[in-house]
Order: structure tokens, then C-alpha cells, then sequence
């Protein structure tokens, strides 16, 4: 007989205690390992994910900063170039205002310096002109200058031509007002009668007359009645040298200015001071007559 | 010559005896629970684990595998009894390779051990699945004149199964013992190693057999006709 019916059993039992065994030893903490594995990577993915999303959150949560922040810094940044612009123009408006009132105040300087210099040649002139003339005089006659141009004064009125004598004539006779003559000193009663008396011989009639003492004519004798007048002074040759020396002076400023200097603008003055006695003549008398007859004495 | 393991006889008192089949099952039972006590003892959770570790958890997982592919639904339910049907078998071939050792499940009566733990198994799965009355009701199935049928499949199948796996391995330590006496050098040895082959396929065919028995009753449908039949060496 091939099966133990003992042996059978005994196998059974076996069997059955190693499926106990097996159960116990084996399958149990295996499958418990491999499960709680299995586990384990599973929530570790699932950290994994979360912390993945958590990451997408902040990576995107950055990036959103970044983005405001961008924004925000190129808005300052043209913030800053606006307000970097208008300071510079604020600025460059200054310097340029500083530097115009610089020039003006430079310009009004030049102008005054020439202002002073004319005026100190002009004071000089008349002195110079003063002096020579009257050395002049006083070397030439025995009168003084004082007489002569009083002779002078008188020889004018005498040899005024018609129609301005006819003009002044008429201004002295009708003239509400005394005649006024003016002179730069205060004339001794001879030449007074002696005036008076060409007046009345000139105009053949009973002139009044007032006489008054003006310094600002330097020297020379002057006629005035209702709006006429005749007058010989030296004033009237300086306030001639001065306009000529005035424009003079102009005219090297402009071509200074000019850099350049064109050679017509040079032409110009040297004209002037010859044509500048003309302008000055008063609507009666002729100072360009008087001047070769001041000459003369 | 010896047909089986159980002439093997150690110790005798009366009706009990101590065979080689039983002292030889026993230390396939002792190695079998050392080793995974052994080897179970510092089981890592961790991503790194040992070797022996790795090659247990391969074997328990492959088992499992095996029985989810058969049909069942909750393995680890059903791991314990078909594992270690598996494992005792496969291990009992294995062996064969040790001078002087003879397979257990070279023995009838070890065989027919088995054979009637599956024959008592299917029922209690069954029944445990599906309660008394649907497990008994898969007997009358599709119609009452099946009855007897199905009755006979169960205690033929049972028997063929502690035969099939007798004449397997009896068969491979017979086939080693004559060659060895015919042709000693080098045709024992490929003889041997197909003995191996042979073990596992067996073991392999004995625990899917049994897994295919007990999903049946489980499920509460009739088996379909024995695929091992065509399998059987």
C-alpha cells in the first residue's frame, strides 16, 4: 500500500502548522512591509504634489510681485527722468537767466563806463576848448573875452540877414514880455547899454530888455524873446563836439557788437561832428557864420 | 528499492511512526519558518531594504499576483493556504539537489495530504464566501441530474491531484535512481535538472489547481473543465 493512512495525517497537521507558520512568519510581515511601502510613497507623492502646488503657488505669487514690482520701478524710473528733466530745465532756465542778467548788468557797466568817459571828455573838451579859446582871445586883443563876445554877439545881430530880422524884429516889438539876454556872466553896464543900443539900432526901435546870468552857456551871450532867439555861445559848439563824440563812441559799441565793422559804419562819424553844428542851428541865428568869425578875433 | 520516503522508517511505536516523509517535511518546515522568522525579523519600510528582503517580497507579491490573475478577488485572504502549498511543493523539489534528501511530496501519502487539505479547503472557502446554501446549491447546477457529476469531479480531481503530483516527483527520483545505475557520468545531471524544471511546473500546477478550485466554489460557479489536463506532464 503506497499511502500511510499515519503519515497522511501527520502530513496534514504539518501542512496545516506550516500554513500557521508561513501565515505568521512570512506572508504577514511581508505583505505588511510592502503595504506600509507602498504607503508611505504614496503619501510621500502626495507631499510631494502638495508641495508642488505649493511651490506653483509661490513661484506664480512671486512672479506677480516681480511683475508689480517691475512696474513699479518703471514708474518711478519715469518718475524720476520727468522730474530729472524739469529740474534740468528749471536749472538750464536759471543759468541762463543768471547769465542774461550778468550781461546786462556787464552791458549797463560798458554803457555807464562810456557814459563817463563821454561825459569826462566832454568836460575836459570844454575845458580845453575854454582854455584855448580864451588864451586865444586874450593873446589876440587887449579886451577880455568877456567884451569880445559881446562885440561878437552884437556884430551877428547887425548882420542878420532880412527875413530873420524882419522874423525877430517883429517878436521883439509885440513881445508881451521883456527880451531876455542871457549871457554866462554877468555883464558889465557898458556892454549892457552897448547891447541894448545895437538892439535898438538893429531894429530901430525901444527894445526892453532883461539881463540874466546863465552859467550853463559856458561863455557866449544869448537873445531870447516870445519863442525867437539868437545867441552866440560856446555851449553851442560843445553840445556840436559832444553829439559828435556821443556818436562816435555809438558807433564803435555797434561795431564792436558787429565784430565786423563795415566800412561805411567808419564813414559815418567822421561825417557826423562836421554835420553836427548844422543840426544845431536855431530856427534865427547861424552858428556856422559865428564860427569863422570866432576865429577871427 | 524504495517507492517513497514513508519505507523510510526512523522510529516506530505501534501505529505511530517516525518516516523519513515526516522528518523530511519537518526540516522543509523548519527551514521554510527559520528563514522568514530570520529573515522577517528587521523588515525595512523604508526604499532600501536587504536583499533576502527583496527576494522574499518578490516571491509573496508574485504568489499574490498569481491568485488576483485566477480570480480571486481579496488574495491575502487565500494567500496563506495557496502560498505555502506552493512554497512547501516548490521547496520540496528544490531540495533534491541535497545528496541523501528525498522529496516529501515524493510520498502518496504526503501527496494525498494536500490533496485532501484542497478537497476540505474549497468547501470551507466556499462556504465562508457564499454561505451553506449557495455553496451547496453550485452542486445542483445548472440542473439536479448534475448533482452526481459534480460530486465525482470533486473526488476525482482531488485524486488527481495527489496523483499527478505523486507520479511527478516519485517519477523524477525513481528516473535518477536507475539512470544512476545505468549511465553514472553527466546524463543524471541534466536527468536532475530537468527534475528541478519538472518540480516547479508542479508546484506551480498544484497551487493554481487549487487556487482555480476554490475561486470556483467562491465565485459559485461550475469549474471549467480541468486546464491541467492538458498541462500535465
Amino acid at each position: 500500500m503506497l499511502i500511510d493512512w499515519f503519515t497522511v495525517g501527520a502530513q496534514a497537521l504539518n501542512f496545516i502548522i506550516l500554513v500557521w507558520l508561513l501565515k505568521r512568519f512570512l506572508y504577514k510581515p511581508i505583505l505588511n512591509a510592502v503595504d506600509a511601502r507602498e504607503k508611505r510613497i504614496a503619501a510621500e507623492l502626495a507631499d510631494a504634489d502638495a508641495k508642488k502646488a505649493e511651490a506653483q503657488k509661490e513661484r506664480d505669487e512671486f512672479r506677480h510681485k516681480n511683475e508689480e514690482f517691475d512696474q513699479q520701478r518703471a514708474a518711478l524710473l519715469s518718475k524720476a527722468t520727468d522730474e530729472a528733466k524739469a529740474e534740468r530745465q528749471r536749472l538750464l532756465d536759471d543759468a541762463r537767466k543768471a547769465a542774461d542778467a550778468l550781461s546786462a548788468k556787464r552791458q549797463e557797466a560798458l554803457r555807464s563806463d562810456a557814459v563817463n568817459l563821454n561825459q569826462a571828455i566832454r568836460h575836459r573838451t570844454q575845458q580845453e576848448v575854454f582854455a584855448i579859446a580864451q588864451k586865444a582871445l586874450t593873446d589876440l586883443a587887449t579886451t577880455s573875452l568877456e567884451e569880445r563876445m559881446t562885440e561878437v554877439f552884437m556884430q551877428r545881430l547887425r548882420a542878420m540877414d532880412g527875413k530873420a530880422k524882419e522874423g525877430l524884429g517883429v517878436a521883439l516889438k509885440t513881445g508881451s514880455e521883456l527880451a531876455l539876454v542871457r549871457s554866462a556872466f554877468d555883464l558889465p553896464a557898458v556892454q549892457r547899454a552897448a547891447i541894448q543900443k545895437a538892439l535898438n539900432e538893429t531894429f530901430s526901435a525901444e527894445i526892453r530888455v532883461r539881463f540874466e546870468t546863465a552859467p550853463d552857456l559856458i561863455s557866449g551871450v544869448e537873445l531870447t524873446t516870445n519863442g525867437q532867439k539868437i545867441a552866440w555861445s560856446i555851449a553851442d559848439y560843445l553840445t556840436s563836439l559832444e553829439k559828435g563824440v556821443g556818436e562816435l563812441l555809438k558807433e564803435k559799441d555797434n561795431s564792436e557788437a558787429k565784430i565786423q565793422p563795415k566800412p561805411q559804419a567808419k564813414a559815418e562819424p567822421q561825417r557826423g561832428p562836421k554835420a553836427a553844428p548844422k543840426a544845431e542851428v536855431k530856427p534865427v541865428s547861424k552858428p556856422e557864420e559865428a564860427k569863422p568869425e570866432a576865429k577871427h578875433p | 528499492m524504495r517507492l517513497s520516503p514513508d519505507e523510510m522508517i526512523f522510529w516506530q511505536h505501534g501505529f505511530l511512526k517516525l518516516n523519513g516523509t515526516i522528518v523530511f517535511t519537518w526540516a522543509l518546515m523548519f527551514v521554510l519558518a527559520v528563514g522568514s522568522k530570520l529573515i522577517t525579523r528587521n523588515l525595512s519600510t523604508e526604499l532600501e531594504r536587504s536583499r533576502w528582503q527583496n527576494l522574499l517580497e518578490i516571491v509573496v507579491t508574485g504568489i499574490e499576483k498569481q491568485i488576483e490573475d485566477v480570480g480571486l478577488r481579496h488574495p491575502k485572504k487565500y494567500i496563506g493556504f495557496l502560498g505555502t502549498l506552493f512554497l512547501f511543493v516548490a521547496l520540496a523539489s528544490l531540495c533534491t539537489v541535497i545528496p541523501g534528501y528525498e522529496p516529501p511530496t515524493g510520498s502518496l501519502s504526503t501527496t494525498a495530504a494536500l490533496a485532501l487539505c484542497v478537497l476540505v479547503a474549497v468547501p470551507f472557502f466556499g462556504i465562508e464566501e457564499q454561505g451553506l446554501g449557495g455553496y451547496l446549491k453550485s452542486y445542483i447546477e445548472p440542473t439536479v441530474i448534475m448533482l452526481p457529476f459534480n460530486i465525482i469531479s470533486e473526488l476525482s480531481r482531488t485524486l488527481a491531484l495527489a496523483v499527478r503530483l505523486f507520479g511527478n516527483m516519485m517519477s523524477g527520483t525513481m528516473i535518477l535512481a536507475i539512470l544512476l545505475t545505468i549511465t553514472p557520468f553527466i546524463f543524471p545531471i541534466a536527468m536532475s535538472a530537468l527534475g528541478l524544471l519538472t518540480g516547479m511546473v508542479q508546484a506551480y500546477i498544484f497551487s493554481i489547481l487549487a487556487a482555480v478550485y476554490i475561486a470556483a466554489a467562491t465565485r459559485g460557479r461550475k469549474p471549467r473543465p480541468e486546464p491541467a489536463q492538458d498541462i500535465k506532464a
